[in-house]
């Protein structure tokens, strides 16, 4: 097949996003490369040694091959003056799919993860209840549970982004602070119905039983709506860095407020005003108010492949590969392009369109050695339009780096080189 | 013309009727589920650490900056500073102007909306390495002596929790509450 024949769809390379489901593997291969058509004659395949002897027998715990070891989570260096606090992110350039898996999950600790035992932890429900509880771990697993897949993502996501040069970076480095799970708990509405919310009730207080006890408010109306204390993230109990024995979790909301290592509950009627709702987790606009409690993450969507720090080794054909998510719903659409913005196609959206979980995208393109710059625009079901940079900035002005969804941008240059950039 | 009861209508009252006996069914069968012990305000008083602006969760008790100052040389100044300067930026407590021609420093003085605030996250959090060894009293103390340097309360004033209630902090109206957007 010659890239004449190739269903162009916009510009710089951008194939229609059916073309490789319709050719096929065969048809894959002549359109990548003649590679397989024109073999080399000292090309002898061999059984290889681990086909010739038994390998190990099963074991009680799995664990990935050694191979696959590169892909680790990335950790800022320990703060001295701000023990246990910080943060690790998603190697996203070399996830697939849409889990992440539970060890690859982003963190953010504000002091520490906390060594608990289950046996000696509770959560108590108080404030502006009619009948204050306490409820053991144990107990707590003999409740109806329901189970979803939802993202999670820390609002100082792709924060940097907002700085005024463009960091030479990987997607893991700039956006690595969301991943998706599927996350199986209790709705908070079965617990907070057991303890009877009075009348008045607006707000819920949540706190964590770390050294922090780190604390957010979440109006009631959510909070009786989607909210779970979540359990199991895929399949098994919640690791320690995620809030073992229980987290809340707040679907499609800044990842802060599903409180970690969740202890208490508190019924309110108004926000409590912690630190972390007041001092941080707030936004100042250039007029010098700050926006607070701005909970929705925004819709979002970024290329996983080629980005950042990857090197284009032929020219060819490439899959466009990425996520994408939004806090107001399911992702409706998603539009890539080659050539800065210029031109857009849509991608196909390979996985469930659920709602505020992580889709995943993909698109062919056709790389001929010449530079471009790749982008990917989010629409979710609520017709929320990713922005562009500029846009963000524009609204937000410089002085908060808090909830930044605006278009990422990677160039590749005629040697095949791809680093973030600002366009 | 009166209203008929269409067999559609009939339909909607019968599904209506389903709908409401299994509701009624599916809320029984959670409800059988209820295990949490109960537990009164008085049992966790020591457990519950909220201190919110109304003054809810305020214990007794009060200090002064001067009294509070001899704290902070103990247990604070390593990270924040001689004077509340910080160490790094993250740890400043003193200073800053919201109106400021660059962009602003945010400190307790010159970003946070509430004095309670700083009681609450002091007694919860802090001394980062060490959280929760101050005794009510010594977080009294260490907040009159936070506000002092701020220079929103005299050097030896009983800050208790009437006074950290009414306390106006300079950015109190500087927040817009984007709660109802969800």
């Amino acid at each position: 097949m010659k890239n004449s024949d190739l269903d162009k769809v916009a510009g710089n390379g951008l194939i229609n996003r059916r073309h490789l489901l319709q050719l096929g593997l065969a048809g894959l291969g002549s359109g990548v490369t003649n590679s397989v058509l024109a073999a080399e004659d000292s090309l002898q395949l061999q059984i290889p040694q681990w086909s010739k002897q038994p390998g190990p027998g099963s074991s009680a715990y799995g664990s990935r091959s050694s191979h696959s070891e590169y892909m680790q989570r990335a950790a800022g260096a320990p703060n001295p003056l701000y023990p246990g606090g910080g943060a690790s992110r998603s190697p996203l350039q070399h996830l697939q799919g849409t889990i992440t898996p539970n060890s690859l999950h982003f963190e953010r600790h504000h002091a520490g993860i906390p060594d608990i035992d289950p046996a000696g932890h509770q959560l108590v429900i108080n404030g502006l209840v009619k009948q204050p509880l306490v409820f053991n771990y144990e107990d707590l697993l003999k409740y109806p549970m329901v189970s979803k897949i939802y993202f999670l993502e820390c609002s100082g996501n792709s924060g940097s982004l907002l700085g005024p040069n463009a960091a030479d970076a990987t997607a893991q480095g700039i956006h690595g602070l969301v991943s998706c799970a599927e996350w199986t708990g209790i709705l908070l509405s079965t617990l907070l119905d057991e303890a009877g919310v009075e009348d008045d009730a607006r707000w819920l207080a949540a706190v964590g039983a770390d050294a922090a006890s780190m604390g957010r408010s979440i109006p009631l109306n959510k909070a009786m709506d989607d909210v779970m204390i979540a359990l199991y993230q895929n399949g098994e109990p919640v690791r320690p860095e995620q809030g073992y024995p229980m987290r809340l979790f707040v679907p499609g909301w800044e990842g802060n407020v599903s409180v970690k290592w969740l202890t208490q509950l508190k019924l309110t009627r108004e926000p409590s005003q912690f630190r972390d709702e007041t001092s941080k987790y707030t936004d100042t606009l250039p007029d010098r108010s700050s926006l607070q409690f701005t909970f929705p993450m925004g819709s979002k969507s970024l290329i996983t492949s080629p980005s950042g720090q990857m090197q284009l080794d032929r020219q060819g054909l490439y899959q466009i590969s990425g996520i994408a998510w939004s806090g107001g719903g399911s992702i409706r659409r998603v539009e890539v392009s080659a050539d800065g913005g210029q031109s857009w196609a849509d991608a196909a959206i390979e996985s469930n369109r659920s709602d505020k979980a992580l889709v995943r995208f993909s698109i062919p393109w056709q790389w001929s050695g010449g530079s471009a710059i790749l982008q990917s625009r989010a629409t979710d079901s609520e017709d929320n339009v990713q922005p562009t940079r500029e846009s963000v900035l524009s609204a937000q002005g410089r002085m908060s780096f808090y909830h930044n969804n605006g278009i990422q941008s990677w160039a590749v240059n005629g040697n095949g080189e791809v680093r973030n950039t600002y366009a | 013309m009166p209203n008929k009861i269409t067999p559609n209508k009939i339909f909607i009252v019968f599904g209506l009727v389903a709908l409401s006996v299994t509701a009624c069914m599916s809320t029984a069968q959670q409800k059988s589920v209820q295990l949490g012990i109960p537990v009164s305000q008085q049992q966790l008083q020591q457990f519950d650490l909220i201190a919110a602006p109304d003054g809810n969760g305020l214990p007794e008790g009060s200090g002064t900056a001067r009294q509070g100052r001899v704290v902070y040389d103990q247990r604070c100044q390593a990270c924040h500073g001689a004077n509340g300067e910080g160490t790094i930026n993250s740890t400043q407590l003193v200073g800053g102007n919201m109106q400021s021609a660059g962009p602003p420093v945010r400190t307790v003085g010159s970003y946070w909306p509430h004095a309670t605030t700083l009681f609450d996250f002091i007694r919860r959090a802090m001394p980062a390495d060490s959280p929760k060894t101050l005794s009510n009293t010594e977080v009294y103390q260490v907040t009159a002596y936070v506000l002092y340097m701020n220079d929103l309360i005299d050097q030896d004033q009983e800050l208790n929790k009437q006074l950290l209630v009414e306390i106006e902090m300079p950015n109190k109206d500087g927040f817009v509450d984007r709660s109802s957007i969800q």
